[in-house]
């Protein structure tokens, strides 16, 4: 701030002072984030401050943790067969609630979104209880079932957004010049939808990735998934060997942040 | 809370060929919708209602914290939580994290969400997302992030016993400052964009229709900017109120065992003591908690929205 403004007559001191402070509230906002990749590159053997310099051991050292590497692998089967179970299953019933008129259709639309109203560590413990004994805890089915519930409104309201900004009259207009349902729906409907359905799917993909409560719940002791290995890890040790892993985690959901903004904009698929 | 748009294709299709559609799809609409919704339906109803439901049902059943569970019709698990003063304390403690994370919350999101609506600057777009961007970052990671900043050896002790400002270093986790700390952070991307999607009617127009009309900067805050962003307030603390009492990642992080809450306490009941009846019950109760929150919620909004 040059003397020449400050004495400028319609300077407004609240105006520096306002951006400052939203400075630094994004600050506290990023800061786990932010102390996490510079932990993940000090040489520090245990954790401390300052960083004693710079090192990529802890990376180099992460493909032989082999808790971490079938964490990893766990993660990422259940992620994978969560978002294309979750895309077959939500993307019909986004359809359905946009392009057909039938009875109960808010009932139906506020049960496939109710999921998210409901704790995870509720839903989880109902899911322990019940997968005990169908002898689906510590399997794939148990965790990915699971995950279907928690994941399966996002994919509904990406899609049911990417359906409300277009109108009906180019599938009319298809039906009409002859077209069969499926061909209407891939010609037409599906490319409309895309960028609802592309979004929906990398954000089921992150939240099951990411969830650590139900595999927590349905899965600890025989398959843990990485969140769950990480989550033990840091209960014991809260050291600098877990940094790389989470800068890792913390690239995969940038990619999925970016992929989701190009798609159809971060705010309204969250909202 | 997520549940508000409605969808009005009704209105959108009509002059759209609308005759023509109607009859092209005529009888077979009905059998379309239904195979479109039952699949997902079904997906629902395994991973989503049964579990539910056989929860609620277990909660009625009498458990010994052995394992055993005695199958049968009785209010116990609900009795012993309520009359033992443990788990009030437990379930006032919850509350009270609630209040506290929300209140915090709310006051460093809103200069951020206030921020975010009135910018006109060419990088709002990017600093819209990086404020909601957290949110889909692990919260295990989040939580570790926080104990590298507030644990002994952290960030912040370092810094202080570097400057001299202390001798023993603060304590920050492992206790209910570092929970709330944690939390605050972790719910502000979810208290931004409440708060954005609540100014619906807050203009830079009216604030400087006020400023011309000779209103002082603080009348201007304390008549327009702030009556108007109450709608936005008052939801983000609600959102923010219900997702803090029912985590438990970060209470059992950063709370390091001496921080109990009703999440914290239905994972050791089901895993430490294998009480599954009464870890049920606990479930049933902060569900209900949720449910009468969020009533009186929409009772509010009906009132505000007049």
């Amino acid at each position: 701030m040059s003397e020449a403004r400050l004495f400028k007559p319609r300077f407004n001191p609240a105006k520096p002072a306002f951006g400052i402070l939203v400075f630094l509230l994004y600050l506290f906002l990023l800061a786990p984030l932010l102390i996490v990749f510079v932990v993940s590159f000090a040489s520090n053997q245990y954790l401390s401050f300052p960083p004693e310099g710079l090192t990529f051991k802890w990376y180099e050292m992460l493909p032989q943790e082999s808790t971490f590497m079938n964490g990893m692998r766990v993660s990422l089967i259940v992620a994978v067969t969560v978002t294309i179970i979750v895309l077959a299953l939500g993307v019909p019933v986004a359809l359905a609630l946009d392009r057909f008129e039938f009875k109960a259709k808010a009932v139906v639309q506020s049960f496939f979104l109710s999921p998210l109203l409901i704790p995870s560590i509720v839903l989880a413990l109902g899911m322990v209880l019940l997968f005990g004994p169908l002898k689906l805890t510590n399997t794939y089915a148990g965790i990915i079932i699971g995950h279907v519930a928690i994941t399966i409104p996002f994919v509904i309201r990406t899609t049911l957004m990417s359906l409300a900004t277009t109108d009906t009259s180019c599938e009319a207009a298809a039906r009409i010049l002859g077209a069969g349902s499926w061909t209407v729906f891939r010609r037409i409907t599906l490319p409309i939808i895309q960028p609802g359905v592309i979004a929906g799917g990398v954000i089921a993909f992150i939240v099951s990735f990411d969830e650590a409560v139900i595999s927590l719940f349905v899965a600890e002791s025989g398959l843990p998934t990485l969140p769950v290995q990480v989550l033990r890890y840091v209960e014991n040790s809260a050291d600098a060997a877990v940094a790389a892993l989470s800068v890792i985690l913390i690239l995969i959901s940038l990619a999925v942040v970016v992929v989701v903004e190009r798609a159809m904009g971060l705010r309204k698929a969250l909202r | 809370m997520t549940a508000t748009h409605t969808q009005t294709p009704a209105t959108r299709r009509a002059g759209a060929a609308e005759g023509d559609l109607e009859r092209a799809t005529g009888r077979r609409n009905r059998r379309t919708y239904l195979a479109l919704l039952i699949p997902g339906l079904l997906g629902l109803l395994v991973s989503f209602v049964f579990p539910l439901a056989y929860m609620i049902r277990m909660s009625f059943n009498r458990g010994a914290p052995d394992g055993i569970i005695e199958e049968t019709f009785t209010l116990d698990t609900y009795i012993q939580p309520l009359s033992d003063p443990y788990y009030w304390r437990v379930t006032l403690d919850t509350f009270q994290m609630g209040v506290t994370v929300g209140l915090l919350c709310i006051l460093v999101s809103y200069p951020v969400a206030l921020f975010l609506a009135r910018s006109t600057s060419k990088y709002r777009g990017l600093l819209m997302a990086i404020a909601i961007a957290p949110l889909l970052t692990s919260a295990v990671v989040r939580t570790y992030g926080w104990m590298v900043i507030l644990g002994t050896n952290g960030l912040v002790n370092s810094s202080l016993e570097g400057m001299g400002l202390i001798d023993t270093p603060l304590k920050l986790t492992n206790n209910m400052t570092g929970v709330t700390i944690g939390l605050v952070e972790i719910f502000m991307p979810y208290a931004i964009l409440a708060m954005i999607s609540g100014f619906g009617r807050l203009s830079p127009q009216l604030e400087e229709a006020a400023g011309s009309l000779g209103a002082s900067k603080l009348q201007v805050f304390t008549r327009v900017t702030l009556p108007l962003s109450l709608p936005g307030i008052l939801t983000a603390f609600l959102l923010v109120f219900v997702l803090s009492i029912s985590t438990f990642i970060t209470p059992r992080l950063l709370g390091g065992g001496s921080v109990q809450v009703l999440a914290t306490e239905i994972y050791d009941q089901t895993t430490g003591l294998l009480n599954w009846p009464f870890a049920a019950a606990l479930s049933v109760i902060l569900l209900v908690l949720f449910g009468l929150i969020i009533a009186v919620y929409q009772r509010l909004t009906k009132k505000i929205g007049g």
